[in-house]
């Protein structure tokens, strides 16, 4: 400690009021972010996980199922599963959003940043944000291993890019589904559990690995009107340059609906929710 | 009020609350607390687990809102306005709210840029508290390889980063070592000295004497008594002599014969036979004593001189010792720890 007091005294309090408007939302957004992103290099293990487990599904469907289970419509399918592989990825990586956030309120750093005059918002905006580029990686990993067992677009270039856009919208959706989960569960152990449930039931109850028609009849409706399902189908479309008909548009709409509904929700929670 | 730039308005004390009430379920945490702090000093909110210590805290510093009452920061009234409170307050809570990922100097910086510096402002900032606060050699290294102290020295770094009008300590020293708590109440006695104006709440009696200005006693969600530590010793006695008899039968008599050199009402605690006197100055007293329990023909195992503890101000103020939510006392749970 160095001998002269420390001077924080009332004569140098800023104490000056929060500047308002729509610019501090971008920035403190931003600012949140980049507390993020700094950290995601120091934190390998979670990349190489990230990126395992997408090489796993891939080399687990196309090499040990992919024999074994055929899809109407399809003679390939390695080209039918790995979009629903890439919908599976990125749906399972909106976990990290949860975990981050409860990981924040179970430390105590919620309770620092909401007693700071920062825009309340902005804590969870720049978390999603992040994510999308942690998003970002694990499926660039994902899309390098998909073409060396032999993926390929068979639309246009534009179609596949409609696709991975459609994804990404999907993925940044569910991030907020996770935020809010992440505020109300207010610990990592527990957002694993909650929402591990619910993405294996999403996923499997879905079109991405087979096909819904080779379904008990009971479960055909459930599959089909499933968000995992409409999205999977738009992209599997775009990317195969078929005609994808109305589902991207649908698939849009549920990513909208579910980052307002979400984001709402989140927004609300996070400005009462404090630390143990 | 504040004035039109929103610079502090003097003529108010730092801090003021009035009849805070905050229920959870059917648990009344706060039933009408009254606090204030003045420019420049420092208050002592003291109590046991569970008083409602920390429930004040997140109610002045706009974490959780009242049930009633008001509370003002600077004149701001912080539920009304909870944004420009929170640009005057500096929060350390129980934890230490830091990082783990990030190193020191980008947790200062990070908290700098969130109160709106520019980012050559928060560096300079944050390099100046670093080096104030000891940590210009960890300043490159991430939090989670820094030891206890170390972080609650770079989460009070972060809370004074926005330069704060008031600043918060909940229960500083909580789980720290003895070294690092005397180091950390060298560093608070350091920011006291610069003029910080300080809530801090605190279980130990020795830590509110030796740091506050004021204490507020605080059990069940009251404020049970307030003072200077030194009115407050004056009233519960500021040192203890504890006399330990052969035979229990004897209590009411060393009662008797000491009940003189008390400033207050002596207890017994007969399961343990021992007899506890409240005393202002211990000095000289003890040869007294022994020599008046001699006169009186009692036969005595101990005599011992001790100071004050939470328990004690407890029992003098309320009758009953201090009791956390398990109702495990203050003295219990120092004898496991």
């Amino acid at each position: 400690m160095t001998a002269s007091p420390i001077t924080t005294t009332d004569a140098d309090a800023l104490a000056a009021d929060p500047p308002q408007g729509r610019i501090w939302m971008v920035r403190d957004s931003w600012t949140e972010a980049t507390r993020h992103l700094k950290a995601l290099p120091r934190n390998p293990e979670l990349l190489v996980f990230a990126a395992l487990q997408p090489i796993m599904f891939v080399v687990l469907f196309v090499y040990v199922f992919g024999g074994s289970i055929n899809v109407p419509g399809y003679a390939s399918y390695k080209q039918y599963v790995v979009p629903g592989i890439f919908a599976q990825t990125v749906l399972f990586g909106s976990i990290y959003t949860g975990l981050g956030i409860a990981e924040d309120l179970s430390k105590g750093f919620v309770d620092r940043l909401r007693s700071l005059p920062m825009v309340s918002s902005a804590v969870l905006v720049g978390r999603t944000m992040s994510d999308v580029v942690r998003n970002a990686l694990s499926f660039t990993v994902m899309m390098i291993v998909a073409f060396v067992v032999g993926f390929r677009f068979e639309g246009s270039l534009l179609g596949a890019a409609e696709a991975t856009l459609l994804l990404f919208l999907f993925a940044y959706a569910f991030s907020w589904v996770q935020a809010y989960t992440g505020l109300v569960a207010g610990s990592a152990e527990a957002v694993n559990s909650i929402a591990f449930l619910w993405m294996f039931v999403a996923t499997f109850i879905s079109s991405a690995f087979v096909a819904p028609e080779n379904m008990p009849s009971w479960l055909q409706p459930i599959a089909e009107h499933n968000p995992v399902t409409i999205v999977t189908n738009a992209s599997r479309a775009l990317y195969n340059g078929r005609d994808p008909g109305s589902d991207p548009f649908v698939a849009l709409a549920w990513a909208a609906g579910i980052t307002i509904v979400f984001a709402t929700l989140s927004v609300r929670r996070y400005r009462t929710t404090t630390g143990k | 009020m504040t004035s039109a730039n929103g610079r502090r308005n003097e003529s108010r004390p730092a801090v003021e609350a009035h009849g805070l009430v905050k229920r959870f379920g059917t648990t009344q945490a706060l039933r009408g607390v009254d606090l204030t702090v003045d420019r420049a000093t420092v208050l002592g909110v003291l109590g046991p687990n569970g008083a409602g210590k920390t429930t004040a805290v997140r109610i002045l510093t706009t974490l959780l809102k009242p049930d009633g009452g008001t509370a003002f920061i600077d004149g701001v009234d912080v539920v009304k306005d909870p944004r420009r409170a929170r640009a005057r307050i500096g929060l350390t809570g129980q934890y230490a709210a830091v990082d783990e990922r990030l190193t020191g100097y980008e947790n200062l910086v990070h908290v700098g840029r969130l109160f709106h510096m520019s980012t050559k402002e928060a560096r300079a900032r944050g390099t100046e508290l670093l080096e104030r606060f000891d940590l210009t050699t960890a300043a490159s290294r991430v939090a989670s390889t820094y030891s206890g102290g170390m972080r609650r020295r770079l989460d009070i770094a972060m809370s004074l980063i926005g330069r704060p009008s008031v600043l918060f300590l909940d229960e500083p020293t909580t789980g720290l070592d003895p070294r690092s708590r005397n180091a950390m109440w060298d560093l608070i006695d350091e920011l006291v000295q610069g003029g910080m104006t300080t809530l801090l709440t605190t279980q130990y009696l020795e830590e509110a004497d030796r740091l506050a200005h004021t204490i507020a006693v605080i059990d069940h969600g009251v404020v049970i008594e307030r003072g200077t530590p030194e009115e407050l010793k004056r009233r519960v006695g500021g040192e203890r002599i504890d006399v330990l008899v052969a035979n229990v039968d004897d209590l009411p008599k060393v009662h008797d014969a000491l009940v003189g050199f008390a400033c207050g009402e002596p207890h017994y605690e007969r399961a343990g036979r021992r007899v506890v006197i409240p005393v202002e100055d211990v000095r000289g007293v003890v040869p007294q004593v022994v020599r008046r329990l001699d006169e009186a023909g009692i036969e005595v195992e101990d005599v011992g001189v001790r100071q004050s503890t939470l328990d004690d101000v407890f029992f003098a103020l309320t009758g009953h010792a201090a009791e956390g939510e398990d109702g495990v006392t203050r003295a219990d749970e120092r004898k496991t720890a």
